[in-house]
C-alpha cells in the first residue's frame, strides 16, 4: 500500500514537473512572438536588428526548455512521448522543423557570406515564430480533444488515419488553442520589448500593436475555455482504469480542484492585469504580470488534462488506449531517481534568473549591441 | 508483436536518424573540444590582463558560437527522432532511457544555454573573473550533455541494470548506478570526448597553420597552436588508450561487433591485429552472407589476443564461431540455439497477454514468477531480441564498414599524436615557419578530423547492427508505424535543410577566419 501511495505521488509530482516545464515553454515563446512580428514592427532594417537582438538573447532558454521539456516527457511518461510522437508524425515533425530554422537564424542572419541570405534567416524566424506557437498549441489541444490512434497488448501504438496528427487541424477547438497561444506570444513578445529596447518609436509601435493581439488572444483563448468547459472529457475509472466519456469533466476538474481553479484564475486575472498595465498605463512592467500569469494559467491547464482521473491524451478511435498519467509513466525505481534529480530544479531557476539580471542590467540600444561585438 | 515489418520503412528510418546523427556529430566534436580551448585562453587573459589574449579568446569563441548554434538544431531533432521514428523502441526501453535525456536536459543544456549567453553579451556587464566562470561553466555543461547521451547509447550497446517487466512489455530500471558506470558508458564518454577534444585541437592547429602560410596573425598563431599543439598531444593520447580500453570491453560485450572491426571469421589463440588490409568478397559464406577476404594486410602476430584477453595466447572468437557456436570447453552458443531461447522467451511472454486476456490468475501468477527466475533471465529472456530473427547470418553486422571505419579512425588517430606532438616541437624550437610543409599537413588535418570523427560513430551504430538494443531488440522491431513514403519525404527535407545549413556554416565560417581577429566580428 505504502509503495502504492508513493508511486502514485512520484506519477502525480512529475506530472506536475512537466506541467512546469510546458507553462515555461508557452511563457518563454514570447521569443517566437516577437518573431512573427518581424515585418510588421520595426519600420527599419536597424530597428529590425534591435529586436531581434532583444529576443535572440533568450532564444537558447526556449529551445532548452523545450528539448528539456521532450526529455522529461519521455523520461517520465514514455508511453506518450512513444505513442504521440510516434503516431502524430507529422504535427511533430513539423513543429520540430520550425524550430531547426530557428536555432541556426539568429547566429547566422547578419554574419557576412551566410550563403541563403539575411532575408531567408529572417523568412525562418517569421516562420518558427507564427507556426511554431500555433502549432504547439495544436498539439496541446489534442490533449482535450483527442486523437485517433489504439495500443496493442505491447503498448505498439497505430495511428487511425493516414495524416499522422494533422486531421488535429480541423478540429475549431484545437485551432482555437493554437490561435490563442500564437497570439498570446505576440502579446508576451510586444511586453517583452516594451520591456527591454530604450528606443522610443519601437516602444510606442509595440504599445500600438498589443490593442489588436491582446483582443485576438482573448478572443480565441475564451471560445477554447468555453467549449472545454462545456465540453465532455476522459474519465478514466479508477478501479478498473477503464475510459469513459464524461460530460462537463474539465469544468468537474477545476470544481473538484480549487486550488487549480485559484492558480487558474491568478494566472488569467495576472495575464489580463499584466496587458492592461501596458495598454491604459503605459507602463513597461507588463511582462512581469502576463508572463507571470501565463505560466500560473497553462499549468493549470495541463493539471486539469491529467490531475483528477483524467486521461491525459485521449483516444477518440479507441477510448480505452486513452493515455493517462497512470498508465503512461516510468517504474516507481526510475520516476523516484528522476525525483532526487528534480531537486536541483531550483538551483537551475536561480542561476538562470541570476544571469538573466545580469544580461538585461543594461536595455539594449544600438549603442549597447556595438559595445558587445556580438550582434545578431 | 510486430510480425511483417516493411522493410523500406526500417531501412529509410535508419537513414534519416543516420543522416541526423552524422550532421549532428559534424558540429559536436568542435563544440565540444573548443569550449575548453577558449576557456583555457580566457584563464590566460584574466591571469595577466594582456588584452592580445581577450581579442584571441573572442576570436575562436566568434567560430565557437557559429558551430554552436546547428549543433544544437540538430540534436533537438535527434532526441525527438526516437520518439518519431522509433516508437516502439521508446516505449521498450523508456523507462531506461528518458532518465539520462531528462538528466541532460535539467544538468548540461540550461547550464551550457544560460551561460553562453553571459559569455557571449557579458564582457562589459560582468566582471571578469565572472566572465571566466561562465566560460568554464560552457565548456562543462556542453560536455556533461556529452556524458547522460552516452550513457543511453552505451545501454543500447550493453543493456545493464534493467528487468523485464511483462506488464508494460518494456525493461524498467532498477539500478541506476549499473546504468551510469556501465563499462562501456565510461569508455564511450571518455573515448568521445577526449576525440573532441582532439578534434577542436587539430581545427585550431589547421587554421593557425594557414595564418602562418599566409604570414597574418603571427601571435595568434603561435599562442594558438601551443596550447591546441599541448591539448591535442595530452587529449591524442588519452584518445588511443581509451580506445584501447573501449575495444577491450567491446571484445567481452559485443564479440561479434569486436570481431567485425577486424572482418575475423575463424577464431584464433594468438590472433593478429590488421594494421592495414583491403578486403573484397570470397566464394564461402556463412548462410546467405558471403565471407570477407583479404586482398592485402599487414598483421602484428598476436596483438589482437594481447588487446582484447591480456594474453598472447587468448583465444579471440571469429564470426564464423560466433554464428555457428561451438560445443567445445569454449562453449559458444550458436545464432541459431540463441534465436531458440528468445522465441521461448517471447512465447511465454505471448502466454501471459493471453492468460491476462482471459483472466487466468493462476497461469498469470505462474508466468509472472517465471519473469522473476534468474535462469530464465540470464539464459533465454536475454536473447529475445533473436527470436525476431529470420536468419542466423542476419546477427552479423557489415563487416566492410565495420572494418575500414574501425582501421581509419585508428589509423587517423596515430596521425594526429603526431600532428600535435610535432606541432609543439616545431614552435618550440623556433622552426615551424620554416616547415612549410608541415603547415600544409596540418591545414589537410583538419578534415581528417571530422571523417576519423565520424568514423567513429559509423563504426559504434552500423557494428551494433541488427540490433538497435543489443541482443534485445533489432531496429526492424523497434520502428514507429508509418508510410515509408512518410519517412522518404522528411529524409528528403531534413536533407535538403541540413545541407544547406551545413553550407552556410562552412561559408560563415571560412569568412570569419579570412576576417581575422583583428578586425571586430564581421556583420552585414
Amino acid at each position: 500500500m505504502t509503495e502504492m501511495v508513493s508511486y502514485l505521488f512520484l506519477q502525480q509530482y512529475w506530472w506536475i514537473i512537466v506541467s512546469l516545464l510546458a507553462s515555461l515553454l508557452v511563457f518563454l515563446m514570447f521569443v517566437q512572438g516577437g518573431q512573427s512580428m518581424i515585418y510588421s514592427l520595426p519600420q527599419d532594417d536597424a530597428k529590425k536588428t534591435m529586436i531581434l537582438n532583444a529576443l535572440g538573447r533568450k532564444w537558447e532558454f526556449t529551445f532548452t526548455t523545450l528539448v528539456t521539456f521532450g526529455g522529461a516527457f519521455f523520461a517520465s511518461f514514455p508511453l506518450f512521448y512513444a505513442s504521440s510522437f510516434g503516431g502524430a508524425y507529422w504535427l511533430w515533425i513539423t513543429i520540430l522543423f520550425s524550430f531547426i530554422i530557428q536555432a541556426i537564424a539568429y547566429e547566422y542572419r547578419s554574419k557576412p557570406s551566410n550563403v541563403l541570405g539575411k532575408k531567408t534567416f529572417d523568412l525562418f524566424l517569421f516562420i518558427n515564430g507564427s507556426l511554431g506557437p500555433f502549432l504547439i498549441g495544436i498539439a496541446v489541444g489534442t490533449f482535450f480533444t483527442g486523437s485517433q490512434f489504439s495500443l496493442n497488448d505491447m503498448n505498439h501504438v497505430t495511428w487511425a488515419n493516414p495524416w499522422h496528427g494533422l486531421e488535429a487541424l480541423l478540429d475549431a477547438r484545437n485551432v482555437a488553442l493554437g490561435l490563442a497561444v500564437l497570439f498570446l506570444a505576440k502579446t508576451n513578445g510586444l511586453l517583452y520589448l516594451i520591456n527591454s529596447i530604450d528606443n522610443d518609436d519601437l516602444i510606442n509601435k509595440s504599445f500600438n500593436k498589443l490593442i489588436i493581439n491582446s483582443v485576438s488572444f482573448l478572443v480565441f483563448f475564451l471560445f477554447f475555455l468555453i467549449t472545454l468547459l462545456l465540453s465532455e472529457g476522459f474519465a478514466v475509472i479508477s478501479e478498473t482504469g477503464i475510459v469513459v466519456m464524461e460530460k462537463f469533466k474539465y469544468m468537474h476538474n477545476l470544481v473538484q480542484m480549487p486550488a487549480v481553479l485559484f492558480i487558474f484564475l491568478t494566472g488569467v486575472i495576472a495575464v489580463l492585469y499584466g496587458i492592461g498595465l501596458a495598454i491604459f498605463r503605459r507602463s513597461r512592467k507588463g511582462i512581469w504580470f502576463s508572463g507571470s500569469g501565463t505560466i500560473l494559467a497553462v499549468f493549470a491547464l495541463f493539471l486539469i488534462a491529467g490531475f483528477n482521473g483524467t486521461a491525459f491524451y485521449p483516444s477518440v478511435y479507441d477510448l480505452n488506449s486513452s493515455i493517462s498519467i497512470y498508465k503512461a509513466s516510468s517504474s516507481l525505481f526510475t520516476l523516484k531517481t528522476m525525483m532526487y534529480v528534480s531537486f536541483i530544479i531550483p538551483f537551475v531557476i536561480a542561476y538562470i534568473w541570476y544571469a538573466w539580471k545580469v544580461i538585461n542590467r543594461k536595455k539594449i540600444t544600438e549603442e549597447e549591441m556595438r559595445e558587445d561585438g556580438h550582434v545578431y | 508483436m510486430i510480425e511483417n515489418v516493411d522493410m523500406s520503412l526500417v531501412d529509410w528510418s535508419r537513414a534519416q536518424f543516420a543522416l541526423t546523427a552524422i550532421y549532428h556529430w559534424f558540429f559536436v566534436p568542435l563544440t565540444l573540444g573548443l569550449s575548453f580551448i577558449v576557456a583555457f585562453m580566457e584563464t590566460i587573459y584574466v591571469k595577466t590582463g594582456n588584452e592580445k589574449w581577450k581579442k584571441l579568446t573572442k576570436f575562436w569563441m566568434t567560430l565557437f558560437g557559429i558551430n554552436f548554434a546547428i549543433g544544437i538544431a540538430t540534436g533537438l531533432i535527434l532526441e525527438f527522432e526516437f520518439g518519431t521514428n522509433w516508437s516502439n523502441y521508446s516505449w521498450f526501453v523508456g523507462d531506461i532511457f528518458g532518465a539520462p535525456l531528462a538528466i541532460e536536459g535539467i544538468l548540461a543544456f540550461f547550464l551550457e544555454s544560460t551561460f553562453i549567453a553571459v559569455m557571449f553579451f557579458g564582457w562589459n556587464k560582468v566582471s571578469k573573473k565572472f566572465h571566466l566562470t561562465s566560460t568554464w561553466l560552457v565548456a562543462i555543461g556542453a560536455n556533461l550533455s556529452a556524458l547522460w547521451i552516452l550513457v543511453a547509447n552505451a545501454w543500447m550497446q550493453n543493456p545493464v541494470g534493467m528487468t523485464f517487466n511483462p506488464d508494460t512489455a518494456r525493461n524498467e530500471m532498477i539500478n541506476f548506478w549499473a546504468v551510469l558506470f556501465n563499462p562501456v558508458a565510461v569508455d564511450k564518454f571518455l573515448h568521445t570526448i577526449t576525440s573532441g577534444f582532439l578534434l577542436a585541437s587539430v581545427f585550431v592547429l589547421g587554421i593557425s597553420s594557414w595564418y602562418l602560410l599566409k604570414g597574418r596573425e603571427e601571435w595568434l598563431a603561435k599562442r594558438s597552436i601551443l596550447i591546441a599543439g599541448i591539448f591535442g598531444l595530452i587529449s591524442s593520447l588519452a584518445v588511443a588508450f581509451t580506445g584501447d580500453s573501449s575495444a577491450r570491453t567491446l571484445a567481452k560485450v559485443q564479440p561479434v561487433k569486436f570481431a567485425a572491426f577486424e572482418a575475423l571469421y575463424e577464431g584464433k589463440d594468438n590472433a593478429g591485429l590488421i594494421a592495414f588490409g583491403i578486403l573484397k568478397d570470397s566464394d564461402q559464406k556463412i548462410g546467405e552472407k558471403n565471407i570477407k577476404n583479404f586482398v592485402v594486410k599487414i598483421e602484428i602476430p598476436g596483438l589482437l589476443s594481447i588487446l582484447s584477453k591480456g594474453d598472447k595466447n587468448g583465444f579471440v572468437p571469429g564470426i564464423r564461431d560466433l554464428v555457428s557456436g561451438s560445443s567445445d570447453e569454449r562453449q559458444i552458443l550458436s545464432v541459431a540455439q540463441k534465436m531458440e531461447k528468445g522465441r521461448y522467451a517471447r512465447d511465454i511472454l505471448n502466454n501471459y497477454k493471453e492468460a491476462k486476456r482471459i483472466n487466468d490468475k493462476e497461469q498469470i501468477e505462474k508466468i509472472k514468477n517465471i519473469f522473476k527466475d534468474r535462469n530464465f533471465i540470464d539464459n533465454y529472456f536475454r536473447y529475445f531480441g533473436y527470436s525476431f530473427l529470420k536468419t542466423p547470418e542476419e546477427a552479423i553486422p557489415n563487416v566492410s564498414v565495420s572494418f575500414y571505419t574501425f582501421h581509419l579512425m585508428v589509423m587517423l588517430g596515430f596521425f594526429f599524436i603526431l600532428v600535435c606532438a610535432i606541432s609543439v616541437f616545431l614552435l618550440l624550437k623556433g622552426t615551424l615557419l620554416k616547415n612549410k610543409w608541415f603547415l600544409w599537413v596540418t591545414i589537410f588535418s583538419v578534415p581528417l578530423a571530422y571523417i576519423a570523427s565520424e568514423s567513429g560513430w559509423v563504426l559504434t551504430e552500423m557494428g551494433r547492427q541488427p540490433w538497435i538494443i543489443q541482443d534485445l531488440m533489432p531496429v526492424s522491431a523497434a520502428v514507429s508505424q508509418i508510410s515509408a513514403g512518410s519517412v522518404i519525404i522528411t529524409f528528403i527535407l531534413f536533407a535538403v535543410l541540413f545541407t544547406a545549413l551545413l553550407f552556410a556554416e562552412v561559408s560563415i565560417m571560412v569568412r570569419q577566419i579570412k576576417t581575422g581577429p583583428n578586425h571586430k566580428e564581421e556583420v552585414q
